[in-house]
């Protein structure tokens, strides 16, 4: 065999991940099974029919720019990203007169611990994207876009340049997109190791070709993004939704969900549980029916802590999780964040100190370094969580933690610093016994035996 | 200097960016002279640089800005076992030590032989499939057990020059 087909035995196939047939009125989801991923078996599913709809063709009255945004206003999308902010609203922040070039930009750098969703959206279906990209460009009347594509996920921006030449080649993109007068460009671009470029204005700056480092705003991208122009960007799972809510209205994606939650969300569950994967399911699904989806926790034990929306969202506890509805609103008031959807399971053999240990680590790994409260902060939440690890803390030290996290919060160009403050906090705020016990015992309180 | 092949491969990306911008297509570029010749040296920066119409200097803040970019040569198989929380609640961490123990290096080292470079990494975007290992940047390799980490490396070491 040759390197190429020995590494590509290990190829993920999707079937563990996305094929289980354990989702729940899944839109983005329904159908896949790893080889209906071209553009036939796309049409096949219905596909580019919410873009002809839009454009009017095929019967119908073309749909005006302000319907499409009406359209999805109504929905109550909200941003799969992390921020959750509703969609409709940013593409009415566009300005739709500006004389120049504008441009709409996908965002699937997806790199927050705990969340693999776009990359089994792109890899199994990357025509949706495209399609519901066509659409949010014909709707802000863009006519350039890029997807830029986390850089580790290398075989699934190839998957995504193989569907854009199936796109092109039949007029779904290019100009005078199927006869009609609407052009749109669209591009894949990929990163390569930056968890950083995942914050929008990082993202354009690597896009532009430079260190991804945060732009401050205002001015936010609607006035000031690529290249100076006016940009909008959303995650890729945000575009996904777009086709659906545009063939079957608003209401039904609004209805789908739970008020101001509409629709379906993925969700990804990744550590102690038995089936790791990525679950489609209603807004508002409750936490205990998606641990079910998931199998359960591994190996039958307890339950012990949930870090509900990727490794930057607070941690909950088990009995504080278990009264929760998968939604932004549910989870917000249980004092976390619903994020990017990635639920991340911690069983009651885990030690909560070590757990923060690694993701203090990935932050100070990850702070691309221009305000120094993160540069240095991270670097201190690292070296003190894991003197307190390694049986080297001081009793003062969940003080010293809470205030380099509060000297962090707030005192940064972008999200990152409080991303990496917070789960600190959370930690130290819901299991501060166990700390207390590490630095005390200079070891671990939950046994090893366990 | 740069082949022709490399040039067409340059200029594939070049295009998608407006004309002015060719400098959005560093970062494909330099992945590029990474696949052909293992490592991103500064004379490769320079040749990006000229043809990109780039500053020398702003193409090395790229290369050391992104994770993936190696500066300096690996071995021919440049292993990157995630170990971020979600991976190391599901043998990331073992798996990492069982490569280890079986290539006879530590992370961040690379086999006398010059066959492995063994590197610890931060999420991969690929959670679910845990373990997981990215292999020369573009082979991301799931589920890999002891077994299949055996099968992996024997593999690769039989496959030689194929």
């Amino acid at each position: 065999m040759t390197a190429q087909q020995i590494l590509s035995q290990f190829r993920s196939t999707g079937v563990q991940t996305c094929f289980h047939g354990r989702h729940i009125n899944p839109q983005i989801y329904a159908g896949l099974d790893g080889s209906n991923w071209h553009l036939k078996d796309y049409e096949a599913r219905g596909g580019y029919q919410a873009l002809r709809k839009v454009l009017g063709i095929g019967g119908g009255e073309a749909m005006t720019q302000d319907q499409v945004i009406a359209t999805v206003k109504e929905s109550s999308l909200r941003g799969r990203g992390g921020a959750g902010f509703p969609t409709g609203l940013k593409w009415s922040f566009m300005p739709r007169q500006f004389p120049g070039q504008k441009y709409l930009v996908c965002n699937s750098d997806e790199g927050e611990p705990g969340t693999c969703k776009d990359r089994d959206i792109m890899e199994f279906n990357p025509h949706i994207v495209i399609e519901g990209m066509a659409i949010a460009a014909y709707a802000m009347g863009i006519s350039v876009g890029y997807n830029y594509i986390h850089g580790e996920i290398f075989s699934t921006y190839q998957r995504f340049e193989e569907a854009l030449e199936e796109a092109r080649a039949a007029g779904l993109l290019g100009n005078n997109i199927l006869g009609s007068n609407f052009s749109f460009q669209l591009h894949a671009a990929h990163g390569f190791g930056a968890y950083i470029c995942g914050e929008e204005t990082a993202l354009l700056e690597s896009l532009e070709g430079k260190k991804g480092q945060p732009r401050f705003k205002p001015p936010f991208p609607a006035s000031f993004g690529l290249y100076g122009k006016p940009t909008t960007i959303n995650n890729t799972e945000t575009f996904a939704a777009v086709p659906w809510i545009i063939r079957n209205g608003g209401q039904a994606y609004l209805e789908c969900g739970k008020p101001n939650n509409g629709g379906t969300k993925i969700f990804s569950v990744s550590g102690d549980v038995e089936m790791p994967g990525n679950f489609e399911v209603p807004m508002g699904t409750s936490f205990a029916q998606l641990l079910e989806l998931a199998g359960g926790v591994r190996s039958g034990r307890k339950l012990k802590a949930v870090i509900p929306g990727g490794s930057s969202s607070p941690v909950l506890p088990a009995s504080i999780m278990m009264d929760c509805t998968m939604d932004y609103d549910s989870i917000a008031k249980a004092g976390s964040m619903l994020g990017s959807g990635a639920v991340i399971v911690l069983d009651d053999s885990r030690c909560m100190v070590k757990s923060l240990q690694r993701l203090s680590y990935f932050y100070m790994h990850e702070s691309c370094g221009q305000c120094t409260p993160c540069r240095e902060g991270t670097g201190w939440l690292s070296r003190v969580v894991d003197r307190i690890e390694t049986g080297h803390g001081r009793a003062a030290d969940m003080d010293l933690l809470d205030s380099v996290a509060n000297d962090i919060m707030g005192r940064t160009i972008c999200a990152l610093g409080d991303a990496a403050a917070m789960p600190v906090r959370a930690m130290i705020k819901h299991f501060r016994p166990e700390f207390e016990y590490h630095v005390e015992h200079k070891t671990c309180m939950v046994p090893a035996y366990v | 200097m740069i082949s022709e092949s490399t040039k067409a491969r340059f200029a594939k990306e070049v295009a998608k960016y407006p004309a002015d911008q060719k400098q959005s297509a560093v970062m494909a570029c330099l992945s590029i002279v990474q696949q052909e010749l293992g490592y991103v040296s500064p004379d490769s920066e320079k040749q990006v640089a000229d043809y990109l119409g780039m500053a020398p200097m702003a193409v090395h803040e790229v290369t050391t800005f992104y994770n993936m970019y190696n500066q300096h040569p690996v071995g021919k198989y440049k292993l990157n076992v995630c170990t971020n929380l979600p991976c190391q609640l599901r043998e990331g961490v073992s798996t990492l030590q069982y490569l280890e123990k079986k290539l006879g290096i530590a992370m961040g080292e690379t086999t006398p032989d010059g066959m492995f470079t063994l590197q610890q990494s931060e999420c991969l975007g690929a959670c679910a499939d845990s373990p997981v290992m990215l292999v020369n940047d573009r082979s991301m390799c799931s589920f890999m057990t002891p077994e299949k980490l055996d099968q992996l490396v024997d593999g690769l070491r039989a496959a030689g020059d194929k």
